[in-house]
């Protein structure tokens, strides 16, 4: 049977293979987008002492596919005076690169759609792109509300996205590469070689504007309801509303995700070269697997969520303030850090670099 | 025709309908729109010659970043291209023989007799592994590392310009101080008054 089945993998024409690829990492995705929102809504009510959805299916289960039905089958409907044409092809333009991102993001040693030399500035590119599905969605509603959403966050995400261009110029100046997979191989040796202990600064920087450039809690803004109803989204309404959703969920788990390659070492184990567990029934736990990945990414997704049932929203110029006055400079002053201990071979800079 | 031509000349075409679309078009946000869509296939072919670096860094600086404050700036204008577009039939002369001067003088200087396919030889491909961001940076920081802190200084100056000129000070404006207000404490704002119980 397993062999029939490769015989048929092989005798596929590659065009076909890279679809089933595609869709073996978005399927799944999918349903961790549609989870996740299950998750932000237990999540949030167990910490507020409520119960949260629990009438569809046992213990609420289905609730997510109940909603995705309900989404679906709702009219669409476009406002007066709309550019119908920028209004349809903002929600595509929103969840086309949180997808496309994906792409490049290594789930274990060779699980991987491609191995881009230039992969982390792919991946910022892309998130720097998305943007334009919340500014286009602003524009074409013809709405006062969805407008100022938009030009809110246009504004913050240009802001964050230099901090997060930072933070990332520290991990690739200690990786030595722009490669994902290089950058976590770099890392290997356990909890005490993941980047996140020389590059601490970086990695809270690179964290909370991954929250402000996903548009999350306590940097909602754009969707401010207590100011400007729903912002951007306001006029939209069944998928194209449910698009925006899924894209700024798909956005958390990538940002999520990339915090665990970046900074938590992927799919290492944290116990790696414990010499103590070798020999015993517990030396799995000192493997590489993909669980490892799956149990960072979804602790930052858990961070997301707790982030969100903890803060009250930022005022937009303290906003503004945390991005331009306190990140941009922290991020500088490590980058100056890190290559002075560099040159100076100094702690475990000194170490990644082999040219 | 190979595939990968069926590819460059699907990305060139549409590279150079959005670019006239930018000028023909008579809404400016539809302008910008069409800017960005010609730096995507810009970048698309530039992706076809295997300069990934330069492909990426294209989106990111321009698409990423200077087009978002473009369109962040043009959503809040409130142009009247008709009164822009007043005098066209006036000027279309004048226009077309400058438009006219300029193609002759970029086909003498740039046209194909100097840089045409046939004056240079087939560039060998590189290997899969060849990694063309380390290339590019050894040469941009060894060979001309002057000329790059030169634009990069350049930069900083246009920066500082930029904000110069711009910047109005309005001493009426009442600021708020994030430092002074995370250092205010109980006793500055409260005061707790004693009075007897009736």
């Amino acid at each position: 049977m397993l062999e029939m089945l490769i015989s048929v993998w092989n005798w596929m024409p590659d065009a076909l293979q890279v679809l089933f690829k595609i869709v073996a990492i978005v399927a799944p995705l999918m349903l961790a987008v549609a989870y996740t929102t299950y998750a932000e809504r237990k999540i949030i009510s167990y910490m507020q002492v409520r119960i949260g959805p629990n009438r569809v299916g046992p213990r609420g289960w289905l609730q997510p596919i109940a909603d995705a039905v309900k989404l679906m089958f709702k009219e669409i409907v476009i406002p007066t005076n709309a550019n119908r044409f920028l209004f349809l092809v903002a929600p595509i333009l929103a969840i086309g690169p949180s997808l496309a991102a994906w792409a490049v993001i290594p789930f274990n040693d060779t699980l991987l759609l491609s191995s881009l030399d230039a992969s982390l500035l792919y991946i910022l590119a892309l998130t720097s792109v998305g943007v334009y599905g919340v500014i286009i969605a602003g524009w074409a509603s013809n709405s006062k509300y969805a407008m100022m959403g938009a030009l809110r966050s246009a504004a913050q995400i240009v802001a964050y996205e230099i901090a997060m261009g930072f933070a990332l110029v520290g991990v690739l100046m200690a990786a030595g590469s722009l490669n994902l997979h290089d950058i976590v191989m770099g890392q290997s040796g356990g909890v005490g070689s993941w980047y996140i202990w020389p590059l601490l600064p970086l990695f809270f920087v690179y964290f909370i504007s991954g929250v402000a450039e996903t548009n999350r809690a306590p940097f909602d803004v754009a969707e401010g309801e207590s100011e400007i109803v729903a912002g951007f989204h306001v006029e939209y309404s069944g998928m194209a509303f449910a698009v925006f959703f899924l894209a700024e969920y798909a956005n958390i788990i990538l940002i999520a995700a990339l915090t665990a390659i970046l900074f938590l070492g992927g799919w290492l184990s944290p116990l790696q070269g414990f010499g103590v567990l070798s020999g015993t029934s517990l030396e799995f736990l000192t493997q590489p697997s993909i669980a490892w990945f799956l149990i960072k990414t979804s602790f930052f997704v858990f961070v997301f969520l707790w982030l969100r049932a903890t803060f009250p929203r930022y005022r937009y110029d303290q906003i503004m303030r945390l991005g331009w006055k306190v990140f941009i400079p922290v991020t500088i002053i490590w980058l100056f850090v890190e290559a002075i201990m560099f040159l100076m071979k100094v702690g475990p800079w000194s170490i990644s670099v082999a040219l | 025709m190979s595939f990968q031509e069926v590819i460059f000349y699907l990305f060139s075409l549409a590279l150079l309908l959005s670019a006239s679309a930018v000028v023909v078009s008579r809404n400016t946000i539809h302008s910008a729109l069409f800017l960005i869509l010609t730096f995507f296939t810009t970048s698309a072919i530039w992706l076809l010659l295997e300069a990934e670096f330069l492909a990426i860094t294209l989106i990111l600086v321009y698409v990423g970043a200077v087009m978002v404050l473009f369109l962040f700036v043009i959503m809040m204008l409130d142009v009247n291209l008709a009164r822009l577009k007043e005098g066209f039939i006036q000027y279309l002369p004048v226009g077309i023989l400058v438009a006219v001067v300029m193609a002759a003088e970029m086909i003498m200087v740039v046209g194909s007799a100097k840089f045409g396919i046939q004056s240079y030889p087939l560039p060998v491909p590189k290997a899969a592994d060849y990694s063309n961001t380390k290339e590019l940076g050894s040469v941009l920081y060894t060979e001309y590392v002057l000329q790059f802190e030169i634009a990069a200084v350049i930069l900083l100056v246009a920066i500082i310009a930029a904000i110069a000129l711009t910047m109005r000070r309005r001493p009426n404006t009442k600021y708020q101080s994030p430092a002074k207000q995370v250092m205010v404490k109980k006793e500055d704002r409260l005061r707790v008054v004693k009075m007897d119980s009736e």
